[in-house]
């Protein structure tokens, strides 16, 4: 310890500072400060990202509600048997002869007759000029509903009829007497007729169930335009992947914590699903596009396509989190098991699978969930431009049938040039999320009620 | 015999072997106790030898059949009629179609199973008479095709035959055999375990195969793209400018136009992410209260919860305009950088906001696990809290914390929907972060969703620019997970 | 009492670095330690032995404020150093702790070199103007810590690298950086091999000419070496405190001497 009486020798008290611990000196006091202003980033950063949750929530809210609103016009329509069935048998087949373009006239006349009624004044001559107020599509629904009930021919019914997308942005507030001069849609005419039959409760806004459950429609009739098909487009790729990803992944789980011995086999697999848990999604897409569709003929667009990728972009999230199940068991369970005879085979399937069951299903529910919101590979098997207008007609159907799904039809309509596609997309968002957010919590309330400490 | 009915006929074959193993077993002894194993495990024997083997060479043969068929058919289509494989391609599935279309015709008994056999383009409108029961052809069905088309339902025909009478041997095969086994000293569950064995075998590789699945379709189409475009071109052309005409020889594919723009767009997000979700894990993991944490925490994480649709959506209508109104023509600074919402900010800044729990969380992990002795040696020195955190704790953790920015780094040149929507079509090589730039990702997208023929470069280029992302994404995880794990080992 | 007799005898004579007042610490609920009253002498080693969960690493880590990190604990009494309550609103812990410096019962060294170990301390208090005056001080501290000799040709290469007896002595060397009044020790040689442990009593031997050196040992053969004053804990009570030899050879209370023979412990 030479050294250490050496360093005896040299003075150490002029260094010492002999201060009051009451005092603080400027240096501790710079030192504090510097101290808080650390603290105070941290702060700011965890509000920063709370703000933006914030923001990102109330944006989704704010634009997407009036999606479930829509603008509705209530006129008497007059239906003469004379235009709509001119044999006089009420011959469904004969009525189908008049197209859409026989019963649009019978709308326009009705909402002159309404305008009339209600004492309010149009500046148009024609009566056909008011067609703009209404949606393209009433002469079909009026029609739909005459071929539904023949029995209405002749009489005078109360349609509750789609408003155009105009003056439903108009109630709204999205469309302006400014924006719509250079409109060929609509003119600021039209607006003036629609303020007074607004006075008159000839118009008005009402929750709108054809959004939630109704088709997409084309392009220039937004007002129409619904989510429900998709909807169902998505269900049927998540009964794939619940059929295909949850066995298929227990499956291999037990073999890899249950069975496997180190080698170069298991390692490789190891390997393979950590590495497959982060390639980007567009990448399964491409997978998708050449061995379903190119290489094994499957139809493009088709939900069984969608639920195949989705199904190999989920296997690795449900591997992990039911391994990690599996390996909460502990040992002594498969000890029990086994000491009373039990083959390794009876002892996972009898006992420890049981046991990690809610936790199996919890990371299942939040695979099902990522897969549900999983847009970029549906792109690239033609899940998105395929406009979904009808309802798959049988189960099968459902499965090989082209549709869209709905993180598809959201992007859909964010590529669509009409602003009230927007806030078609803002509201099929929160109608993701709602769905999103229930399999969240199902998955945590599963977690709480059946994690078990041991 | 179709396929599917096969498979219910095999399937039966197996319920109702499951039922006489069952039986034999126990008839076989006096007292069912004396089986070596439960009676089910004799009956299940049963049912897995008939159904197993025969099920499987039914998926082989499935697969293969049509392979085969169009590989012997395309040689009845005389070379002179076409120039390059693709062609071949389009002739083929012609040949395909007008095979379904004399099927449909005689199901539907518009052409007898003779006339189907032996009509002529020479005697016969063909498209005239397919078109009557349904089947819509593009063009008139020249005589080779028809031929090629006659040969593959004869072919078909005969190859199904087979397939049966193969599919149904084996079934019966297997039935018999373990139908002679089923005998109380004979070990069904060892055999019955094994089977199970294998299928979990096979489900654990299907993770093999998907990677396998991925690399040789982006492998292959690549190759075909290089064949068609040169590869040096490909990798060091400074210009992004696909043709729209489809096959001509005039597109300019570089991809470094396209690399600029993802690494600008993820070093724009990474400079949003890191530090927010570094000072909110050092926040979270040293300084918040239990209560706090609790709720922070989860909330910050809903945010990598979120869809990327839903944050492309946020891209392209909220913070593009936002940007616009600050840096646009006559925006609040009064400066005129920005000519529309979509640019790399846009994209930048929505991806960051969804990399901050990325970042966070695992930041959060890593810095818990430096052990808390280190942290007692320097309070112990009289520092401060920030102190301990700056000069102790982040360069303990500083590798872990590297490695999860580089998996937030790899998720954002993976992302797709974000700069889809927010950061525009057009490939430039640009220092503005104002100007809309594209990505691998949204080129891989148009590209493979526009109108262009698949056998074209320009929409094979998609999967050049595939393996590109996979080679670079898998790349940094590995890397990423490796420093990750190099640091976990460190404390352990 | 005869020992506390001959305690104020002693505060007459020598400087008292550290005088506790019914001092009690509590863990959530736990009473862990019970109205302690001690006077730790400058310039001597004191030891604090007793069973494990006595209560005397608590204590310990009271004495400069450690405690503090663990939210749940709570200290009442007082605690004077130098006659200055180290728990009055107006102390800051940062400025105590580097008054009172702590050596960990494993060695701690940062994940940074030997150097950058050392000079820590010294570059959070400001105590050095320039690269030189801290080399000065790098290089007193290590030779302080008896570790110059072996490590002034990797001054650079990471303190992990060291071998478990020279991380415990840069430890102890980079405590002593910050020029502390007190250092307190945890059981400093608990985690090493008998050879270590000889060179870091002998630290310790040399450190009492300048500081005032507290040590938790559970080793009694390593307290009667090394310290001239001790404290025995049982159950949270400071039962015994005098003169490292009388406590060793003349115990007054039998808990201490059953302690001392092994009977309890």
């Amino acid at each position: 310890m030479t050294d250490a009486t050496h360093g005896t020798a040299e003075p150490a008290e002029p260094r010492r500072r002999k201060a009051s611990l009451y005092a603080s000196d400027a240096h501790t006091r710079r030192r504090n400060a510097a101290e808080k202003r650390f603290r105070a980033y941290g702060i700011a950063a965890i509000a920063i990202g709370l703000f933006f949750l914030l923001v990102l929530l109330v944006t989704i809210v704010r634009n997407g509600t009036p999606a479930f609103t829509q603008t509705f016009v209530t006129i008497e329509v007059a239906l003469p048997a004379d235009k709509l069935d001119k044999s006089g048998n009420r011959d469904i087949e004969e009525m189908k002869k008049v197209s859409t373009f026989g019963y649009a006239p019978l709308v326009d006349d009705a909402l002159a007759e309404a305008l009339a009624q209600a004492g309010i004044e149009t500046p148009f001559a024609n009566a056909k000029d008011l067609r703009q107020i209404v949606s393209a599509s009433v002469a079909a629904q009026v029609r739909d509903a005459v071929l539904a009930d023949p029995a209405l021919v002749g009489t005078s019914h109360e349609f509750r009829l789609l408003a155009a997308s105009r003056v439903d942005g108009y109630m709204k507030g999205r469309v302006t007497r400014e924006s719509v001069a250079r409109d060929k849609n609509i003119s600021a005419e039209h607006l003036d007729i629609v303020d007074q039959m607004i006075a008159a409760g000839l118009v008005e806004r009402r929750f709108n169930p054809g959004f939630v459950f109704g088709a997409d429609a084309s392009e220039s009739r937004p007002e129409s335009a619904g989510i429900g098909v998709s909807m169902l487009g998505s269900f049927f790729m998540m009964l794939v992947v619940l059929a295909l990803a949850l066995p298929i992944g227990v499956a291999a789980s037990i073999y890899l914590e249950e069975f496997a011995t180190q080698n170069r086999f298991t390692d490789l697999i190891e390997v393979n699903i950590s590495n497959l848990a982060a390639v980007p999604s567009i990448v399964f897409g491409i997978l998708g596009l050449a061995v379903f569709i190119q290489f094994a003929h499957l139809p493009s667009s088709a939900p069984i396509v969608g639920g195949l990728v989705l199904t190999l972009m989920t296997l690795p999230t449900i591997i992990i989190s039911t391994r990690a199940s599996l390996k909460a068991v502990p040992p002594s369970i498969r000890e029990a098991a086994l000491g009373v005879g039990a083959s390794k085979m009876q002892t996972v399937f009898h006992h420890v699978l049981p046991l990690a069951m809610p936790g199996i299903l919890t990371g299942t529910i939040i695979g099902l969930a990522q897969a549900l919101g999983e847009t970029a590979p549906l792109l690239l098997i033609g899940m998105v431009g395929f406009i979904a207008s009808n309802a798959p007609a049988s189960f099968a159907d459902g499965f090989l049938a082209p549709n869209s799904a709905m993180p598809a039809q959201i992007y859909e309509w964010a590529k669509r040039a009409d602003p009230a596609y927007y806030e078609r997309a803002w509201g099929g968002i929160i109608i993701l999320l709602v769905f999103l957010m229930v399999m969240n919590i199902i998955a945590i309330i599963l977690r709480r009620r059946f994690e078990r400490r041991w | 015999m179709s396929p599917l009915w096969l498979l219910i006929l095999i399937l039966v074959l197996a319920i109702a072997g499951f039922a006489i193993g069952r039986t034999r077993a126990m008839a076989s002894v006096d007292d069912h106790r004396k089986l070596h194993s439960r009676p089910n495990y004799y009956g299940t024997n049963v049912a897995m030898l008939a159904f197993a083997p025969a099920a499987l060479l039914l998926a082989v043969w499935v697969v293969a059949q049509p392979i085969v068929i169009n590989a012997s058919v395309s040689h009845l289509i005389p070379e002179t009629s076409y120039e390059d494989a693709g062609a071949l391609n389009l002739i083929m599935s012609d040949v395909k179609r007008v095979a379904e279309g004399l099927d449909v015709a005689v199901a539907q008994g518009a052409l007898s199973a003779e006339e189907a056999r032996s009509i002529r383009t020479e005697f016969t409108d063909v498209r005239a008479r397919l078109g009557e029961v349904g089947v819509a052809l593009g063009a008139n069905v020249d005589r080779d095709v028809l031929r090629a088309a006659q040969a593959y339902r004869a072919r078909a025909a005969t190859g199904t035959w087979f397939m049966t009478a193969a599919v149904l041997i084996v079934a019966l095969a297997g039935f018999f055999f373990a139908i002679r086994e089923a005998r109380g000293d004979f070990r069904a569950r060892n055999r019955v375990e094994n089977g199970i064995l294998t299928l979990l075998i096979t489900a654990a590789s299907i993770a093999i195969l998907t990677t396998l699945g991925i690399v040789l379709s982006l492998l292959f189409n690549t190759i075909e793209f290089f064949r068609l475009y040169p590869a040096l071109d490909f990798f060091t052309r400074l210009e992004w400018a696909p043709s729209f005409s489809g096959r001509g020889g005039a597109s300019a594919l570089g991809i470094l136009p396209l690399l600029w723009g993802t690494f600008y767009i993820s070093i724009v997000a990474l400079l949003v992410a890191t530090p927010i979700g570094l000072f909110a894990a050092i926040y979270l993991s040293e300084y918040a209260s239990k209560r706090v944490r609790a709720f922070a925490k989860p909330l910050l994480e809903v945010l990598a919860g979120i869809p990327t649709i839903v944050y492309g959506l946020f891209a392209l209508l909220t913070v593009g305009p936002l940007l616009v109104s600050v840096f646009g023509n006559g925006g609040l600074l009064g400066v005129d950088w920005m000519g529309g919402g979509r640019a790399v900010m846009t994209a930048g800044i929505t991806m960051g906001v969804m990399l901050i729990p990325f970042v966070s969380s695992l930041s959060d992990d890593i810095i818990n696990a430096v052990p808390q002795a280190m942290r007692d040696g320097s309070y112990g020195l009289g520092a401060t809290q920030s102190e301990t955190v700056r000069q102790v704790v982040l360069p303990a953790a500083l590798p872990g914390i590297v490695g999860a920015v580089l998996l937030a780094a790899s998720r954002a040149i993976g992302e797709t929907m974000i700069v889809v929507l927010g950061a525009g079509a057009a490939a430039r090589m640009s220092l503005n972060p104002f100007e809309a730039m594209t990505t691998v990702t949204a080129k891989i997208v148009s590209q493979l969703t526009g109108d262009s023929d698949f056998a074209s470069p320009e929409a094979l280029v998609a999967f050049a620019l595939g393996i590109t992302l996979f080679v670079v994404t898998l790349g940094l995880n590995v890397l990423a997970l490796y420093i990750v794990r190099k640091y976990r080992e460190q404390y352990e | 009492m005869k020992d506390n007799m001959e305690g104020r005898k002693l505060v007459d004579q020598m400087d008292v670095k550290f005088q506790t007042r019914d001092v009690q610490v509590y863990y959530g609920d736990t009473h862990a330690i019970k109205d302690v009253n001690v006077d730790i002498l400058d310039k001597t080693v004191t030891a604090f032995i007793g069973p494990s969960g006595c209560g005397k690493s608590t204590f310990l880590r009271s004495l400069n404020r450690m405690n503090d990190t663990i939210p749940i604990a709570r200290v009442e009494g007082k605690i004077l150093l130098d006659g200055e309550d180290i728990y009055d609103p107006k102390v800051d812990p940062v400025q105590l702790r580097a008054k009172v410096g702590m050596v960990f019962q494993k060695p701690n060294p940062f994940p940074k070199s030997i150097y950058d170990n050392i000079a820590y301390g010294p570059r959070i208090h400001g105590l050095a103007r320039n690269k030189a005056e801290l080399d000065d001080i790098v290089e007193h501290s290590l030779r302080r810590g008896a570790l110059w000799d072996e490590v002034k040709d990797r001054l650079q290469e990471p303190g992990t690298g060291l071998s478990g007896g020279q991380q415990q002595r840069l430890c102890i060397a980079r405590a002593v950086a910050t020029e502390p009044e007190v250092l307190l020790m945890d059981e400093p040689c608990s985690a090493l091999d008998p050879i270590a442990t000889a060179q870091v009593e002998e630290l310790i031997d040399e450190l009492k000419q300048n500081f005032s050196v507290v040590i938790v040992t559970h080793s009694m053969q390593q307290a009667a070496r090394v310290s001239q004053k001790t404290a025995f804990f049982h159950l949270g009570n400071l039962v015994e405190y005098g003169d490292t030899d009388q406590i060793f050879t003349n115990p007054v209370d039998p808990r201490t001497e059953s302690y001392i023979t092994g009977r309890i412990g």
